[in-house]
């Protein structure tokens, strides 16, 4: 990929900042997301909690409900490769999508490798737990990084815990001097010159959503809050009650989610969230985020 | 922000800060030394002597305006003399007409098509001369960008490459459909402060490009640690 692919890819994202991604199966669902307010869709053919309770192996989704979809709107599509599956990459490149999320929500491909994502001119999505694994990603070509929070619980929990956990290292690493880098990113698998990029800018060097478990405009506020660029949601709208109310919602409380009054106002009347899920009731080989290093 | 003799006349460049590419816009504004300030709500209108509608999802913005009652003083602003410059998604919620759906503030006698290149691989940087803007080539950047198909009345068309306008104004209101703010240049944004009655500051290294520019210049913005 040449460089000025990359920046395009990495600007993409960055005209995505301070909006909603959210995961449609249908044409339907895609405009009622894009006459929500959504800045992009997730075309897949099950959310994460159908995918959760199904079991089985969840590969990338039919190109023919994908191509529908994004017949049907003008915001940028996205939809999701397993983890390693070059192919399915391919397919989706060839099918002229605007964004591949290369997700731990489908079964994983390769256990060993991620996609070499320099190879593509598409721009990739990658999750991350913590700043290793988001500059791991990056180096491997990813144009923008989310979180790894559980996806089809409705909980937030793990969400938090890896924008948490990404701030602390990012601070650690900026009050750092030069001569503890290198040790620093010996034990956290991260790649040098990227480590000093993010020393010196002072977050992560491409835009970073909260992604995993957001359910409520509350949710999406708080981690806006904690510093995410964007977040995406999931299962969280059409699993809900009302989900064209609820997408409504969560695009006011993201774009003023330093604003409590207007978090308040949105929150209200919005019937009932996606039913949650206490994330050590899930079977550990069932824990999607463990999917990918 | 640079420091200014207090005065009536307003003097800040304001951002809409709804969705989108607010601080790429925030870092060029700073960098030829306006003084400027994000607009989130209606009360932020007061002393704007321009404001910028950035780029981002035009359908997004547009929701946003609605729901909380922006573009009632969006239009009273301008009408009391507010300049505005709408890139790329900003260029859709100016346009008078938008292919195959309703206008948003429709201040501006264009028709404007949706996302008017197809999908982000077809997303492209090229160079273009403007004479009125630059004296030299400049460096412009589509992304999923719209087209102008039309420019009628008192629009004056800045730029047209093949078979679309890529730049517009009329006396109140510039509109490009690229991303000036996500290059190191500066030149757009001195042209529309001096539109907007304001001295950007001339440095003369600094007229066209911001050496210091970098892809990342906007994280400052934006910074965790």
């Amino acid at each position: 990929m040449d460089k000025n692919r990359y920046e395009l890819n990495v600007q993409l994202a960055q005209m995505l900042k301070g909006g909603v991604i959210m995961d449609v199966t249908n044409v339907e669902q895609a405009k009622i997301a894009e006459e929500a307010g959504a800045v992009s869709v997730m075309a897949l053919e099950r959310v994460p909690a159908d995918i959760r309770k199904d079991g089985g192996v969840a590969r990338m989704s039919d190109p023919s409900m994908i191509a529908a979809i994004k017949k049907a709107v003008s915001i940028p599509v996205m939809a999701k490769a397993r983890i390693g599956h070059f192919v399915e990459a391919q397919i989706l490149e060839a099918l002229r999508i605007d964004y591949i999320d290369e997700s731990e929500v489908l079964t994983p491909a390769d256990e060993e490798c991620h996609i070499d994502k320099t190879k593509f001119s598409i721009p990739f999505v990658c999750g991350a737990r913590n700043l290793g694994e988001a500059l791991r990603r990056v180096a491997e070509g990813a144009a923008m990084i989310r979180t790894k929070g559980e996806a089809g619980t409705g909980n937030v929990v793990e969400a938090v815990r890896h924008m948490r956990t990404m701030n602390r290292e990012i601070r650690q690493l900026a009050q750092m001097p030069v001569e503890e880098v290198t040790g620093f990113c010996k034990s956290n698998g991260i790649p040098y010159e990227l480590a000093l990029k993010v020393k010196e800018l002072g977050r992560l060097p491409v835009v970073n959503f909260a992604a995993g478990g957001i359910a409520t405009p509350a949710d999406a506020a708080l981690m806006m809050q904690l510093g995410c660029d964007g977040v995406f949601v999931g299962s969280g709208i059409f699993k809900s009650a009302d989900p064209a109310k609820r997408a409504r919602a969560i695009v006011k409380a993201t774009a003023f989610f330093n604003d409590p009054q207007k978090v308040l106002e949105a929150s209200m009347d919005l019937g009932e969230a996606m039913p949650g899920l206490e994330i050590s009731q899930i079977p550990p080989e069932q824990i999607l985020a463990e999917r990918g290093w | 922000m640079s420091l200014r003799l207090v005065s009536s006349k307003p003097s800040v460049i304001g951002v809409l800060d709804l969705q989108g590419g607010v601080q790429e816009h925030l870092e060029h504004l700073e960098a030829i030394g306006i003084p400027y300030k994000r607009v989130k709500q209606a009360s932020d209108f007061t002393d704007l002597a321009g404001l910028i509608i950035p780029g981002g999802e035009s359908t997004c913005i547009a929701r946003l305006l609605d729901i909380f009652e922006m573009k009632d003083p969006i239009i009273n602003a301008h009408r009391n003399g507010m300049k505005i410059w709408g890139t790329c998604a900003g260029t859709i919620l100016l346009a008078k007409e938008v292919t195959g759906e309703n206008s948003c503030l429709g201040l501006l006698d264009i028709v404007v098509e949706r996302n008017g290149f197809g999908s982000q691989l077809d997303s492209f940087v090229c160079d273009a001369f403007i004479p009125c803007v630059a004296s030299e080539p400049i460096p412009l950047t589509f992304i999923r960008a719209p087209k102008i198909i039309a420019a009628k009345n008192d629009v004056n068309i800045l730029l047209k490459l093949e078979d679309y306008i890529a730049a517009v104004e009329n006396e109140s209101i510039l509109a490009t459909i690229f991303h000036p703010e996500l290059t190191g240049c500066l030149a757009w944004h001195r042209y529309f402060a001096v539109k907007c009655g304001l001295n950007p500051s001339m440095d003369d290294k600094q007229e066209f490009f911001n050496n210091e520019w970098k892809t990342s210049s906007w994280m400052k913005h934006s910074r965790i640690a």
